[in-house]
């Protein structure tokens, strides 16, 4: 099924025109009102009128959340601030956070594009979707919110937290489809076995699934524990919030990017050069409809790669691969790049060990460590020491394969590693602090 | 002529054996005999109770990861070569010990030695043969 039949499905040479056209119109506006981008492009020697293809788009400057925090709160603004109707900002775990604004269509575009999200994932009028993404300057509870409306389903706005109350809710309201970080999934999983309830019980069907990185590992482990199929969704607040891409439940692979709003492109993230289709690196957004604030070329500092190939379920939007991770997720231990859910891969590929682990990296006598904290469970637990110091010796040769790191690793009691509501805190560096 | 055995799984942290003992002895269970077998970073404590499935309810329950095992308990004349009659009975019998501890209590003029291994029932079988007495768990709960 398709929301929006007649743009989700344009020929190429459509979608391509119409995105120099708006490509056009955007640049001319922020060039006319916001002071920053006037002074970037005039440093990079660029007029708007100058951009006459979308192979002019590169010879523009990037835009980095760094701007964003320089600009705080209104600075990248395009419209003064009556016509903006709702602020958002990221969650800012360092400094100031990030603030974006929307007007009255910007808000009417979102849903609209949150709507073909859910279709997308399998989703129509008639479903029951239990949004607990968290409601409150966190973009994801209102996107979600807004695009279920405005397909026509019932939709309860849970937001994050009490956790008990979801799976009573998720009973008793017959929930048909479930909205929250690929992480929280897992944890009303594990309450849910806690008080005896089976997922098989519930109505759910699709659970659609964004806001951190995820490997296809935790897909299937999600899918069989909570019983529905596991959609991969794509946003951050500077571009939109939730919705800006989505997997299709035809054929699960990939994320269809609306190209009639935005315009991607993958570059090397060390030097900034856009790398051809297919070639993986860091995914750089334009923003092509956004009135509040638009965005030029804005690095995500998330890795994937764009698939050009056409898809079965009939979208011409080009797909991008599952997020791999962050370039600021990366670790860099003793010269190896390690992203956090590689090691996720390795644990879930060993029976018994649950995606329960937080990685502890230090510097000793100038030489990084890696910890790997695993929780241990009735499955991995046994009353020999020489079984569990099986366990972690298995963990870290494969960890040691797969990576060419070494790493120590500590078998921790259940339930000690913090679990979240919303996104999932994985790594603990002490080398920062140093 | 099992005996049941639970092991907690412990980090290597302050007060987390305190809160074993605290939970089992809050519900009244009494702790008959243990062994601590531990690494740099955690341990293993085995015990046998005198209310196995009640101590392991109520330490699940307060989150700790727990198994239950069979163990075999083993009267030992307390007497010098007392415990190497019986282990040299075992090792003939090929018979293979992963690890052992003793009891507080004795039995009569014995003492009694807790026994795991990798096949209990052949190691029962190959301890009787040998005519050493074996301890049922409803006995060894209630020493």
């Amino acid at each position: 099924m398709i929301w929006n039949d007649e743009f989700e499905t344009l020929p190429r040479e459509v979608i391509e025109s119409l995105q120099v056209k708006r490509l056009q119109q955007t640049l001319q506006r922020v060039y006319a009102t916001v002071p920053f981008y006037r002074e970037q492009l005039k440093k990079a020697g660029m007029t708007p009128d100058k951009v006459k293809s979308l192979d002019d788009l590169q010879r523009l400057p990037f835009t980095l959340k760094q701007d964003m925090r320089d600009n705080y709160p209104y600075g990248l603004f395009t419209v003064p601030l009556e016509q903006i109707v709702r602020i958002h900002a990221s969650s800012g775990t360092t400094g100031k956070p990030t603030v974006v604004g929307y007007t009255r269509r910007d808000i009417d575009t979102w849903a609209e594009l949150m709507a073909r999200s859910f279709v997308a994932a399998g989703a129509h009028k008639g479903d029951v979707i239990h949004n607990a993404y968290g409601y409150g300057l966190f973009t994801g509870g209102l996107g979600a919110h807004y695009g279920a409306e405005k397909l026509g389903a019932s939709v309860i706005p849970m937001s994050g937290g009490n956790t008990k109350k979801q799976l009573m809710i998720m009973q008793d309201f017959g929930s048909t489809v479930l909205t929250c970080t690929p992480s929280y999934s897992l944890y009303l999983a594990e309450v849910a076995a806690e008080e005896g309830i089976d997922f098989k019980s519930l109505k759910l069907k699709v659970g659609i699934f964004g806001a951190e990185p995820w490997s296809e590992e935790i897909r299937n482990e999600i899918e069989e524990k909570l019983n529905l199929k596991a959609i991969d969704i794509y946003g951050l607040s500077e571009i939109l919030g939730p919705g800006v891409g989505i997997e299709c439940i035809e054929a699960q692979k990939g994320l269809h990017i609306w190209e009639d709003h935005f315009i991607p492109e993958i570059i090397n993230p060390e030097t900034g050069e856009v790398l051809p289709h297919g070639e993986q690196g860091e995914l750089v957004i334009t923003t092509i409809t956004k009135e509040g604030i638009p965005m030029i070329r804005y690095r995500t500092r998330d890795i994937t790669r764009i698939i050009p190939e056409p898809c079965i379920c009939g979208r011409t939007h080009v797909r991008l691969e599952r997020m791999s991770g962050r370039t600021d997720d990366m670790l860099i231990i003793r010269g190896v790049n390690v992203f956090p859910s590689q090691i996720e891969s390795v644990l879930i590929n060993i029976e018994g060990v649950e995606p329960h682990y937080q990685l502890i990296v230090d510097r000793e006598e100038n030489l990084d460590t890696l910890e790997v904290q695993v929780e241990v469970n009735e499955k991995t637990f046994s009353d020999e020491i020489k079984v569990m110091q099986g366990l972690s010796s298995r963990i870290q040769k494969e960890i040691k394969e797969m990576l060419g790191v070494t790493c120590k690793v500590r078998l921790v009691e259940p339930k000690t590693i913090a679990r979240s509501e919303g996104k999932a805190k994985r790594v603990i560096d002490n080398r920062k602090e140093q | 002529m099992k005996v049941e055995q639970i092991s907690i799984f412990i980090e290597n942290k302050f007060g987390r054996l305190a809160e074993v003992t605290r939970v089992l002895g809050e519900s009244g269970v009494n702790i008959r005999a243990l062994s601590l077998a531990d690494t740099s970073d955690f341990g293993i404590l085995r015990l046998i109770v005198n209310k196995t499935d009640q101590a392991k309810a109520v330490l699940k329950a307060k989150g700790f990861t727990v198994n239950k095992t069979d163990v075999v308990a083993v009267e030992v004349p307390d007497r010098p070569m007392g415990l190497y009659g019986i282990l040299e009975i075992l090792d003939q019998g090929k018979v293979n010990v992963e690890y052992m501890y003793a009891f507080v209590e004795r039995c009569g003029e014995n003492a009694v030695i807790i026994f795991r291994f990798d096949n209990t029932e052949e190691a029962i079988l190959v301890l009787t043969r040998g005519g050493v007495n074996v301890l049922e768990g409803e006995r060894v709960y209630n020493m």
